[in-house]
């Protein structure tokens, strides 16, 4: 007991030296699409290096994930959404402030089939064919990429014809994961998610007939960081970011 | 709300459960009678393997599953090619995912029900020429049940709460293979908080009617 006591004593008293150190730490945490989680993770440290003190955590998940968790009061910073609608709705619903958003990366999005014993698809209209059995797509309800293919696959006409086979993942990099697998045999991912696992996954085709792909980024109004956000807004846009970002792929917005 | 409820996830989170309750069941009792009545070398450590899924995460379970019989697998090539069968995206996948939830506590329940017979009255039965399966079914099961039962009850429970694992292999398919859990994860992802809520309401009102049931048959022991 005695020695229990002890050792709750001093580990509160580490505890409270600890706490000052915590406070003045500044810590940003940036909420970020699934399909900037290579960039972001190269960029996160960058940004560090020219901001002694700061640190940088991110949050990777589907954009509608991400603004949902926003909406229930999240702590984050700042927000990067892989498409325009999820954005807006942050803006209607003044979760971030919508002075500070500016588009800082665009991508294409590809049809990708596993490497490995690869079906015979070599074009969009081969999905059709007995042989895919299941094609891998995002939830168009919460995963920007699963709406981009929503409506590439309607202005396509193949929507209805496809609907059967389509399986839905929470997120673009389950969407690569069910094809690196070969659980599916095609799916809608974006060209630098392909690139992530070029070993594993074959892109077929460009993909036509969608919302350009554009990622905003904003500062959240609930941010406590709001100038180190806005700092960290501005680096995405900078020479530094965007060279990082091209490294990986992406296109200038 | 109500107007725009969809029966089809409650429907096949009961049908996953059933099934993979059923499943557990065999494979409880028959476990649950070795680890009661028989010890042998490795006996304790081959329960723990069985008690394993309570204990895991899902994702361990989940990924478990799709190295054992996904399609990059030895079963899971051997059954596409032979039976162009998959497991993966299919709601059998939930079923085994849930089975294998389900197992511990069957087998825990069945375990203890079957130490507990008074094995004085097995052995009078036997006296009276009775053959050992005959014995089984008509001494040591009557007084077994009521455990048995409820850890059944419990493992249903169990089943029908079944994410994780379910999510990984069958993945959240509408129609197909989105059970209940699924249905409430997508709703709370998609921001639709009340679909969220009534199919959280229903899911606990269903599991609070499980319990109790599951306790009577406990306490009847």
């Amino acid at each position: 007991m005695n020695r229990l006591s002890r050792l709750l004593g001093r580990s509160l008293l580490v505890g409270g030296l600890a706490m000052p150190l915590l406070a003045c730490a500044q810590q940003l945490t940036v909420s970020a699409a699934a399909s900037l989680t290579d960039a972001f993770k190269e960029i996160g440290p960058r940004f560090e290096a020219g901001k002694p003190g700061a640190t940088v955590r991110f949050n990777f998940a589907a954009s509608g994930v991400l603004i949902q968790q926003i909406t229930q009061g999240a702590p984050v910073d700042v927000f990067a959404s892989a498409d325009q609608e999820t954005m807006g709705r942050g803006v209607e619903q003044k979760l971030v402030d919508a002075d500070t958003r500016r588009d800082f990366a665009a991508n294409t999005l590809v049809l990708v089939v596993p490497a490995q014993e690869a079906p015979p698809v070599s074009k969009l209209a081969d999905l059709g064919q007995p042989a895919v059995k299941r094609i891998a797509v995002g939830k168009h309800a919460s995963v920007p990429v699963g709406r981009y293919t929503k409506q590439a696959l309607e202005s396509a006409g193949m929507w209805a014809t496809l609907e059967p086979k389509l399986v839905y993942a929470d997120s673009v990099r389950q969407v690569l994961d069910y094809v690196a697998r070969g659980e599916a045999e095609a799916g809608f991912v974006y060209r630098t998610d392909a690139a992530v696992m070029a070993d594993k996954v074959k892109v077929v085709q460009a993909v036509e007939g969608h919302a350009p792909v554009r990622y905003p980024v904003a500062v959240v109004s609930e941010s406590r960081q709001k100038a180190l956000a806005r700092d960290f807004v501005a680096f995405l846009s900078g020479t530094e970011g965007q060279a990082i970002l091209a490294r990986f792929g992406f296109a200038k917005p | 709300m109500i107007a725009d409820f969809d029966a089809h996830p409650l429907l096949l989170s009961l049908q996953v459960a059933t099934i993979a309750t059923l499943l557990a069941l065999v494979a409880g009792m028959a476990l649950g009678w070795v680890f009661a009545r028989h010890h042998f070398f490795g006996s304790s450590v081959l329960e723990a393997v069985c008690m394993l899924p309570l204990v895991l995460p899902p994702t361990v379970l989940g990924y478990g599953i799709l190295m054992a019989m996904g399609r990059r697998s030895a079963l899971g090539a051997w059954l596409r090619e032979h039976f162009d069968y998959t497991i993966v995206f299919n709601w059998h996948g939930a079923v085994v995912a849930s089975a294998l939830v389900a197992l511990p506590l069957v087998l825990k329940s069945a375990s203890a029900a079957f130490g507990n017979v008074d094995r004085t009255l097995e052995a009078a039965a036997r006296t009276l020429r009775q053959s050992r399966w005959s014995v089984f079914v008509r001494v040591t099961l009557p007084l077994a049940w009521p455990g048995i039962l409820a850890g059944a009850l419990l493992a249903f429970a169990r089943a029908m709460g079944e994410f994780g694992a379910s999510l990984m292999v069958a993945g959240s398919i509408p129609k197909h293979t989105q059970t209940l859990s699924m249905a409430i994860y997508d709703a709370v992802q998609a921001g639709q908080d009340d679909y969220a809520l009534l199919l959280v309401t229903i899911t606990s009102l269903l599991s609070i009617v499980i319990l109790v049931a599951s306790n009577r048959f406990f306490s009847l022991r």
